[in-house]
């Protein structure tokens, strides 16, 4: 694989004028998909440090038997926030940070197809994430778990405040969702660049589809479980009522109808960040791009068909058992399709071993031990061994922080420096790549241990004497040894924003277009409108793929000395959110909110929705 | 409601605003789905009464209680919205032809997109009116959202629809505005078109409803 026609000099300063305005009131009012990417990268990030302070409380509670440190109150608040946060606050906005700053960049587009309802979901993701979060330090945080299983959530057996918070909150930060997956579903049907082709498409981006078309189809599920979770707590209704009649698995399986295809909301756009990086790094294509394509459709479809294996003990009898076991080793394949994909791309590649590529083999490695597990826990006699073991708990962090989190790194390792124009230092890099690496098998390994012997889930504390002692201790040096990682990793992000070496258009010779425009991008991305024959146009494109390539790596000029036409900046969608947010507080304190909140929505919905989006064309 | 500049290329040669409400509908499936499964799910599961489609007569009162659903009152309501999708498709077609001249009074009556939209909003809100009527006299003959399973599922499930319509009658209204303080032409017909298909969802979703709440014992 030559390297790429595209000057990869450095320019002498960072940030230059054209990409865009400066000052707070900026970025209130964006509606720039990267400013709202960047956005979310931030809130995204602090929300993992929340939730990993609250895995050390929790690691520090358990790190030896009959500890003290937090009261068992306090440790279901702290579990459940914990699995809430690092799920709907932290991955997956982690994720929408990637989809905003990179689709459109990947697919040649100028911005997303309703910049304004951007930003919407971006307020919308901040007003929620605050208001399920502040709780916790009033301990009165959510304590029924991630998943918050009826009746125990139910008024009767939760009568606080506390599930309240998790109903609305959930129920805002879905809405949030919902209006990003129609947004970039939309995007990246119809905004793609003359000759982007669906089959052309960079994986991350076709990964990212895939997990809008989740987004659309799963959460309106949970929004109706969580409705009727609201109207039994408000008023009275019987639909989790079991003395009523009501079914006890309703709930369940509502829950995990959403909740099943949520793990690989999760997990998908790890995935396409993945398949950016081998290839950058290999310096080769990616292996068997359609059927890396199918095999993610594959997974997305069967993702539907494995709900119930979340509910083996609950004795659903052997004919949905064995269908629901059977769905779910099939989803296996696809998975491991993938997996042997990857490492058909390192084959024979001369590989750079950068921060990123290495994370991004530890999401092959690791990403396997939790798919061999899961597969494992899809037989239901197994299954009934380790369900609400510890265990399950290394399973799915196996899947969720070595692969999800892994990719997430290799994914901003890769892409800082075109977020931001500036490179993270590797040696850094490189520190905290191995602290977390060898700290996160030491936290998740020993509890495939800790739950052979019997180790319960959500247990505040233990007795001595059963074996889980050293297991836990090991996990807890393990835990301590990701908090050392994550500190200079935060060192590492905001030295080298300021003080990283200068990156240039295209610092790792990779070969899709997002890599053809200066870095950071102008605010109007593309100065001319690429034309896309190949799937690696900087490395494979003909002449036309070069010469637009070379056409929109130079820079310098601001929007309007281009005379490209930008959307107005505009405060209307955080109103909108805000006055959805008082609505949803109304709920919980006083009713007259509700009708303020519902005020404040509907006039500034209006105004937004007949006010023009950009200046009018000539 | 503002126009996106015409300007811009797609790659489908769709308006993006037709291919997002697309996806919204395919949202909006799951969540009814979710809605009338339920109710499915929880049919003949209530442990008293009053029933949908049996009496009842409750063991320590001795009160009697009718088979509560009105299905001929019902039909009539369904009826009206069905024909609120025909007004529907007649108010799109008005505004799309809105520069054709008229040379008849029928071509005036059906080149009207003021008449049309406002029969299609006073359809969904009579539907409405039809559906206050009955939640009323449920609750007066002894069933709110609290009363049992059918209760909670039955009101639910309805409701939103019910405000689902609401919704769609305001945005209507909304279009009628602007017809009354601009006119509605041929450049706007996008709007309207996607105001249409959204209607006709919720319609289509009430089909769904009346026969399996209602019609089916």
């Amino acid at each position: 694989m030559t390297s790429t026609a595209v000057p990869t000099t450095a320019p002498s300063h960072a940030e230059p004028a054209y990409v865009g305005q400066k000052g707070v009131w900026s970025w209130l009012t964006t509606v720039d998909h990267k400013r709202i990417g960047t956005l979310y990268l931030y809130t995204a990030l602090t929300f993992f440090l929340i939730g990993g302070l609250e895995a050390e409380m929790l690691r520090i509670q358990l790190q030896g038997p009959n500890r003290h440190f937090v009261s068992a109150e306090l440790y279901n608040q702290l579990f459940t926030m914990h699995g809430t946060t690092m799920i709907f606050l932290a991955i997956m906005p982690l994720s929408a940070a990637f989809f905003n700053f990179l689709i459109p960049l990947q697919i040649g587009a100028r911005d997303v197809a309703f910049p304004r309802l951007n930003a919407f979901s971006y307020w919308v993701y901040l007003f929620g994430g605050i208001f399920i979060t502040l709780p916790i330090l009033f301990q009165v945080a959510p304590n029924g778990g991630w998943f918050g299983y009826v009746p125990l959530t139910t008024r009767q057996f939760s009568a606080g405040i506390n599930i309240d918070f998790w109903v609305i909150g959930l129920q805002i930060l879905g809405i949030s969702s919902l209006a990003a997956a129609f947004n970039f579903i939309t995007t990246i049907i119809n905004l793609r660049a003359p000759g982007m082709t669906l089959m052309r498409m960079p994986m991350f981006t076709w990964m990212a589809f895939v997990v809008q078309f989740l987004l659309v189809l799963a959460f309106p599920v949970i929004t109706i479980a969580l409705v009727f979770l609201l109207f039994d707590r408000f008023f009275g209704t019987n639909f989790y009522e079991i003395n009523a009649g009501a079914d006890p698995l309703l709930w369940q399986h509502l829950f995990w109808i959403f909740g099943h295809p949520e793990v690989y909301i999760l997990i998908l756009p790890a995935f396409g960040l993945v398949s950016e990086v081998l290839p950058t790094y290999s310096g080769k294509p990616l292996f068997g791009y359609p059927v890396m394509v199918y095999s993610g459709i594959l997974i997305g479809v069967l993702g539907f068909g494995v709900w119930a294996h979340h509910m083996f003990a609950v004795g659903m009898g052997p004919i949905a058992d064995s269908v629901f076991a059977l769905s779910t080793m099939l989803i296996g394949i696809p998975t491991g399709v993938k997996i042997f994909n990857w490492m058909a791309t390192m084959a024979q590649g001369s590989i750079r071993y950068t921060t990123s590529m290495k994370f991004g083999i530890a999401l092959v490695a690791l990403f396997t031990i939790g798919g061999i597990s899961g597969v494992m826990h899809s037989s239901p006699p197994a299954d009934l061994q380790q369900t609400d073991t510890y265990f399950i708990v290394a399973h799915f962090h196996y899947v969720l922080f070595g692969g999800s989190i892994m990719g997430i790194f290799a994914g901003i390792y890769h892409y800082f420096p075109k977020i931001t124009g500036r490179l993270l230092n590797e040696k850094l890099g490189s520190w905290h790549f191995w602290i977390n690496f060898v700290g996160m098998n030491l936290t998740f390994f020993p509890m495939h241990f800790s739950g052979m012997l019997g180790m319960p889930r959500r247990i505040y504390t233990y007795d001595a004497g059963q074996g889980w002692d050293t297991f836990n201790l090991m996990s807890s040096i393990g835990a301590y040894m990701l908090a050392v990682a994550t500190l200079i990793f935060i060192y590492n992000f905001f030295t080298s924003r300021k003080r990283g070496e200068i990156a240039g258009p295209n610092p790792w010779h990779a070969g899709t277009l997002e890599w053809s425009i200066p870095s950071p991008p102008p605010e109007y991305n593309f100065a001319v409108l690429p034309t896309v024959t190949s799937r690696y146009p900087l490395w494979e494109g003909n002449e036309t793929d070069m010469e637009s390539a070379r056409l929109n790596s130079q820079e310098g000029k601001s929007a309007e000395e281009m005379g490209i036409i930008l959307p107005y900046n505009t405060i209307k969608p955080l109103i909108v959110a805000l006055g959805l947010i008082i609505m949803f507080c109304g709920l919980i304190t006083t009713r007259v909110l509700i009708f303020v909140g519902a005020a404040t929505l509907v006039v500034s919905l209006y105004t937004w929705l007949l006010s023009p989006l950009e200046p009018e064309h000539h | 409601m503002s126009a996106p500049a015409a300007h811009h290329y797609t790659a489908t040669g769709l308006d993006s605003r037709k291919i997002a409400i697309w996806a919204f509908i395919g949202s909006e499936c799951m969540l009814f789905a979710s809605l009338i499964s339920t109710y499915l799910i929880y049919k003949g599961r209530s442990r008293v009464g009053p029933f949908p489609h049996e009496t009842w007569v409750d063991p320590t009162s001795g009160h009697h209680f009718h088979a509560i659903l009105n299905i001929p009152v019902t039909s009539a309501s369904t009826f009206t919205l069905l024909m609120s999708s025909l007004f529907m498709v007649l108010a799109l077609s008005a505004v799309q032809n809105k520069n054709v001249p008229k040379r008849t009074t029928s071509d005036r009556i059906l080149g009207s997109s003021k008449l049309w939209l406002w029969a299609t909003a006073l359809a969904g809100s009579t539907f409405l009116g039809f559906q206050a009527f009955e939640f009323t006299s449920f609750v007066h003959e002894g069933l709110t959202i609290r009363t049992n399973l059918f209760g909670s599922s039955f009101f639910t499930l309805t409701g939103f629809h019910g405000a689902h319509v609401t919704a769609g009658v305001i945005w209507l209204l909304t279009l009628l505005s602007i017809d009354y303080r601009r006119g509605l032409g041929p450049n706007d017909a996008l709007n309207v078109d996607i105001a249409a298909l959204y209607w006709h969802f919720v319609d289509v979703v009430w089909i769904a409803i009346f026969t399996l709440v209602y019609l089916i014992k």
